[in-house]
This record gives structure tokens, C-alpha cells and sequence, in this order.
């Protein structure tokens, strides 16, 4: 039952696109938001029956097999929320009725490559959900069709390309292995050929192509550009989520389902986060663009989950995957916020603004609490996540790596700090006096998206129960 | 394995499509010479007697050529023949040195001796009916497919008609 997360958007704009044009332009936004807020709820409301069973017609037609578990429950959670919101702040920002209705059809589609990504048990139907993400951001970066778009593009191609070669040899290496490359035939058969030579650079060339994918140091160059470039709606979802199912989420399911957590990969793992977090740290300090701030942050972020995931520990895992939530929740919330500025002051060079939060106050507050959480401030969602990384790093005797953690939490809040105040705090410059807080479609997805961080936090012992518990099942 | 006249053809059409495929000076042409490489080596995987590498390989490149044609036609402008033999011009220049390194290389690493005789997994036992494969177990990554090509539709359409559009053509 769960490919009506893939068919149902699917048939879904196919029909957009035969009914009559002001019809369907009309209808394209009520549907995609249907879309996402149906598979938001599903993956929340937790109904193995839904899962598990089929519609006995509808599935025995087109005999997709699909499967979810908490790990993807929490990610399919994720790419409904980040998609949605991406879809309300593109309602606000893209004007031309026309260009909404090309830029829902592709937010779609990016959806079911994401959604499926998460679904799919089978490694080569994973590289297929890739492309299909992968072809879609590229369509997206360049929308606005301007010479930075589709620079960004460019340069996400190219890398993107470079991902899938590394990837498709590894695969064609496996293959060699195993009768097919479903994860539990190639867990085991991986697991009969441990040691041997081949088999172990295949699984380092695949680990190379989901480091690239998920913009992890030293192969982020493509990141900071493509997110600079892209429209404000795509850099949401980019930020959010895209990066995370592609690379990040891939890279933990593999690991876990198919390589297993071995001494080396966990080590390599844990030492590209570590480089991740201070490189990405260390980098947004330096910059004086907001976008370009959040897209080096983002680097450091996300190593965070890696080196929480390469602990091998269910603890570890379990803050990774909570510190993905909640990631793709603030990061979405500060490039919602980055998107208002730019609305209003008309750059996101933080050297032109100040003072903004007296006429931006949603903008303001919103935009202290997603920094907060991110910097890993408690009782905020980022603390907890962050807080389980460190107790996993800790158990492990990997105390120099639990300490750097700590301390690169200080470097983000020290970056998010600069940032508040040349931004929001201080004297508002000349020119900006009649500034006025950003539209209805911007705030409300703001203040959502800050009530998720903070109910996120309060709410942990239930979200540790219902969501982060069962992840013992999948792995250990 | 017996090599027969038919497998010695289909290498050499392979040979003839790749080189077109990069010496091709119309992005067009190249893209329709990577097709031909691609179906040209899935009859050889196939006969090979691997269906299910060759449904992978058919299957990554209907996805390769859907991304090269967006990305071309949105990153690229045409040209006019006098730029276009100039740029070919530049191209050789540039590119004359590689096939050199490549020998040089080698030969290099055959004096070397560098040791290839790595030991390779068990292999695994293939399947058997290309039909099978595509239809029955493969059948998702079909629909994968399918699904790139309908993006490669809406990409030409969102980069390449508006872009028309507001060029005033």
C-alpha cells in the first residue's frame, strides 16, 4: 500500500496536465498540498496494516513493492514537511501563474524521487529514485533561468554525475558478488566476502558517491553555489531535505542495511563528520552572505548526523536520525526567513541589513528560535539530537570527538549569533525605514516550522517512545 | 567463450557510435550516437548471457540521455558554423595530449608491473530470460524510468519554451 505514496502524486499530475489550463493551474497547488500533508499524516500516524498490506487490485497491477520503517517513517515526515513549505513559500514568491504551475509539477516529481528513495529495498532501484531526485533539482536550480540559476545547476550536474558514475561501478562490481542487488541478498553476500579487495573498494566507491551527494567535506565545493543560486522555494527544499534523502539518509540506510557497520567504514564516517562540522563551521564564520552562511552551516549540520551515525550505536543512530528531522525542520525554517529577506531588502548581503527584527518581527523571532535549536541550545529539539550524539561518541571512548562536538556547537552559536545581530539587531539602515514584515504565505510557514522546533523538544520523550525506540528493531 | 562474427560486428558498431558519440559536433547527434552505443551493448551484455546487467545498462542510459538533452538544452546556445569549426579547432588542441598520457601510461604501468590479478568474488549465477528480468523483476526500475523521462518532458518544458518566449523568438 505504500506506492500510493508514488502513484497517487504521479496520476496525479498527469491528470493536472490534461485538464484544461485555468482549471488546472488552480488545482495544482490544492493538490500537491493534499500530496504532502497526506503523507505527513500517514508516516505520523502509525498503521502497520497500512504499510504492510496491499489494495489487492490496486498493487497486484502494478506490483511495486514498496516498505517502510521508522527510519523512513521519519524521513517521508521530513519531505512532506520541507515540500510543503517549500510549496507555500513558492505561492508567495513565484507570481506568474503559468511558472507556479511548471515549478509544482517539478516539486512533485522531486517529492516521488525523495519518496521513493526512502521506500525502495533494492540498491539499483535506489540509483533510479536518485536520478529522478537528482534530474528534478537540477530543473529546479536553473528555473529562474538567470545566469547564477543555472551555474548552480551546472556544477550540481557535474558532481551529481560524478556521484552516479562512482555509484553504477560500485553496483556493477557488487554484481559480480550477488544474483541481484536486493540489500538483503547483498548484506549477505557481502558479508560471505569480507576482506576481499574488490568487493571492499566497491563499497568505498559507493561511500565516496553518497558523500558527494550529501555534500560532505571534501566533496561540498557544488553545495554553497547550488544553494546560493537556486530560487528561495528550491533552496528550502534543497537545504531541508534534498541533500539529506539523497546523500545522508542513503548513506545510513546502506550502511546499516547493506555494508554493515565495519571498524573502517565506521572510523571514515566519523572523521568526515568530524571535518565536516569544523570546515562547515569554521567557513560560515567567514561569510558575509546570509544564504551562502546557511548553506556552509549546513556542511556542518549534516556532519553532525554522520558522525552520530557512524557511532554504529542504536544511540548514535537514533540522534542522527532525530538531528536529520530536526536539521531539514530549522534549516527549512531559516531559509523560509532567508526567502523573506530577500523579498524585502531585495539581497541577502548581511552587510545591508540591520535592525530588521523591529519590522520583521516574525521573521526575527522565528529565525532566534531555528538558530537556537540548530546551536543546540536546550529545550530546544537540536539540543536533544545533539545531546545523543554526544552520550553515543562518549560510550564508544571516543571522548576527543564528543568534546570537538561540544565545541563546534559554541562555533555555530557564535556564526548564528553575528548573523542575528547584523541582520535583525542594531540600527536599521537608511532606506529600509517603511520596511514591513514579509507576506502571509512566508510567516505562517515560519511560525510552523518554529512550533515543530520547539514542540519537537518539549515533546522528546514521546518522540524518543514512538519514533527513535523502534529504530532498535531495524538495526540491532 | 566463443566470439562469433556477430559479436566481432556488434564491437566494431560499438567502436563506430562511441567515437561518433564524442567527435559528433551537434550535441544532437552526439546524444542519438550515445543511444546506439548503449542499445549496442546491451545486445553484447546480453549475449554475454547476463539480461540482468543488460536491463541495468539500458535502463541507466534512457535515464543518462533524459539528463543530457535537459542539461542541453538549457545550458547551451547555438552556434553558428563558424564558431562551431572554431571551437573544434580549440577542442583538438586541447584534447590532442590525452591519448598520448593514455598510451604513455600504459606502457608505464606494464613495465611497472603492477599487480591486476586481484581475486574476484564468487560469481554469482545469472539470470536467464531478458523478458523475465525486464518485466517481473525489474519492473520498478521500468517505471523509474519512466517517470525521468516525464521530468525530461516538463525540464525542456519550464527551461527551453519560456526561455524562447522571453527571447521574443
Amino acid at each position: 500500500m505504500s506506492s500510493v505514496l508514488i502513484l497517487v502524486p504521479l496520476f496525479g499530475i498527469i491528470g493536472l496536465n490534461m485538464l484544461p489550463r485555468n482549471v488546472a493551474r488552480r488545482a495544482a497547488f490544492w493538490f500537491a498540498a493534499a500530496v504532502f500533508t497526506a503523507e505527513i499524516l500517514l508516516a505520523i500516524v502509525h498503521q502497520p496494516a497500512f504499510w504492510t498490506e496491499a489494495l489487492v487490485r490496486f498493487d497486484s497491477f502494478f506490483r511495486l513493492k514498496f516498505s517502510v520503517d521508522s527510519l523512513s517513517r521519519i524521513m517521508l515526515i521530513c519531505i512532506g514537511v520541507v515540500s510543503l513549505s517549500s510549496l507555500v513559500v513558492a505561492k508567495s514568491t513565484v507570481s506568474d501563474e503559468k511558472e507556479a504551475f511548471k515549478f509544482i509539477n517539478i516539486l512533485i516529481t522531486a517529492s516521488i524521487g525523495m519518496s521513493g528513495i526512502v521506500m525502495v529495498k533494492d540498491i539499483f532501484s535506489l540509483y533510479v529514485f536518485l536520478e529522478i531526485a537528482a534530474l528534478s533539482s537540477f530543473i529546479l536550480i536553473a528555473f529562474n533561468k538567470d545566469i547564477n540559476g543555472l551555474e548552480g545547476a551546472f556544477k550540481y550536474l557535474i558532481l551529481s554525475a560524478v556521484a552516479t558514475v562512482l555509484m553504477l561501478t560500485s553496483i556493477a562490481i557488487l554484481l559480480l558478488d550477488s544474483p541481484d542487488t536486493a540489500f538483503s541478498t547483498l548484506h549477505n553476500e557481502i558479508a560471505h566476502s569480507r576482506g576481499n579487495f574488490i568487493v571492499t573498494f566497491a563499497i568505498g566507491l559507493f561511500i565516496c558517491g553518497l558523500f558527494i551527494k550529501g555534500g560532505l567535506v571534501p566533496f561540498h565545493g557544488w553545495l554553497p553555489d547550488a544553494y546560493m543560486a537556486a530560487p528561495a522555494p528550491v533552496s528550502i527544499l534543497l537545504a531541508g531535505v534534498m541533500t539529506k534523502a539523497c546523500g545522508i539518509y542513503t548513506l545510513m540506510r546502506i550502511v546499516a542495511s547493506v555494508f554493515g557497520f565495519t571498524d573502517p567504514i565506521k572510523n571514515t564516517m566519523m572523521l568526515i563528520g568530524m571535518i565536516s562540522i569544523l570546515v562547515g563551521a569554521f567557513a560560515a564564520l567567514g561569510q558575509t552572505n546570509f544564504k551562502r552562511m546557511l548553506a556552509y552551516s549546513s556542511i556542518s549540520q549534516v556532519g553532525y548526523i554522520i558522525l552520530g551515525a557512524g557511532t554504529g550505536t542504536f544511540l548514535g543512530l537514533a540522534g542522527a536520525a532525530f538531528h536529520l528531522f530536526n536539521h531539514a525542520i530549522f534549516k527549512g525554517l531559516l531559509f523560509v526567513n532567508s526567502a523573506a529577506l530577500e523579498e524585502k531588502v531585495g539581497t541577502s548581503d548581511m552587510s545591508r541589513m540591520g535592525g530588521l527584527s523591529e519590522r520583521m518581527p516574525v521573521t526575527g523571532a522565528t529565525s532566534v528560535i531555528a538558530m537556537l535549536s540548530a546551536s543546540g541550545v536546550p529545550p530546544l529539539a537540536g539540543f536533544w539530537s545533539k545531546l545523543l550524539i554526544v552520550i553515543a561518541l562518549w560510550q564508544i571512548g571516543h571522548y576527543a570527538y564528543a568534546a570537538i562536538a561540544i565545541l563546534a556547537s559554541v562555533l555555530t552559536l557564535a556564526y548564528f549569533l553575528y548573523m542575528q545581530r547584523q541582520v535583525f539587531f542594531g540600527k536599521l539602515p537608511p532606506g529600509l525605514e517603511g520596511l514591513r514584515e514579509a507576506g502571509n504565505g512566508l510567516t505562517l510557514t515560519a511560525s510552523a516550522l518554529a512550533v515543530i522546533t520547539v514542540g519537537a523538544g518539549l515533546a522528546f520523550p514521546y518522540i524518543y517512545n514512538h519514533f527513535l525506540l523502534p529504530l532498535k528493531e531495524i538495526f540491532f | 567463450m566463443n566470439v562469433t562474427n556477430t559479436d566481432m560486428l556488434l564491437l566494431v558498431l560499438m567502436t563506430i557510435a562511441a567515437l561518433w558519440t564524442v567527435m559528433a559536433r551537434s550535441l544532437l547527434k552526439a546524444t542519438i550516437g550515445l543511444a546506439i552505443t548503449s542499445a549496442v551493448i546491451t545486445i553484447l551484455i546480453f549475449r554475454l548471457n547476463s539480461p540482468l546487467a543488460a536491463v541495468f545498462e539500458l535502463s541507466v542510459c534512457t535515464g543518462l540521455i533524459t539528463v543530457i538533452f535537459v542539461s542541453t538544452i538549457s545550458l547551451t546556445k547555438p552556434l553558428t558554423h563558424k564558431e562551431i569549426l572554431e571551437m573544434s579547432k580549440a577542442r583538438h588542441k586541447r584534447y590532442i595530449y590525452l591519448p598520448i598520457i593514455l598510451v604513455a601510461t600504459g606502457i608505464a604501468l606494464l613495465f611497472l608491473k603492477i599487480p591486476n590479478d586481484f581475486t574476484l568474488p564468487r560469481l554469482a549465477t545469472p539470470a536467464t530470460n531478458v523478458r523475465n528480468v525486464m518485466w517481473n523483476i525489474r519492473h520498478l526500475d521500468l517505471f523509474g524510468q519512466i517517470i525521468i523521462m516525464m521530468i525530461g518532458a516538463f525540464g525542456v518544458v519550464t527551461l527551453f519554451i519560456t526561455k524562447d518566449d522571453k527571447d521574443g523568438s
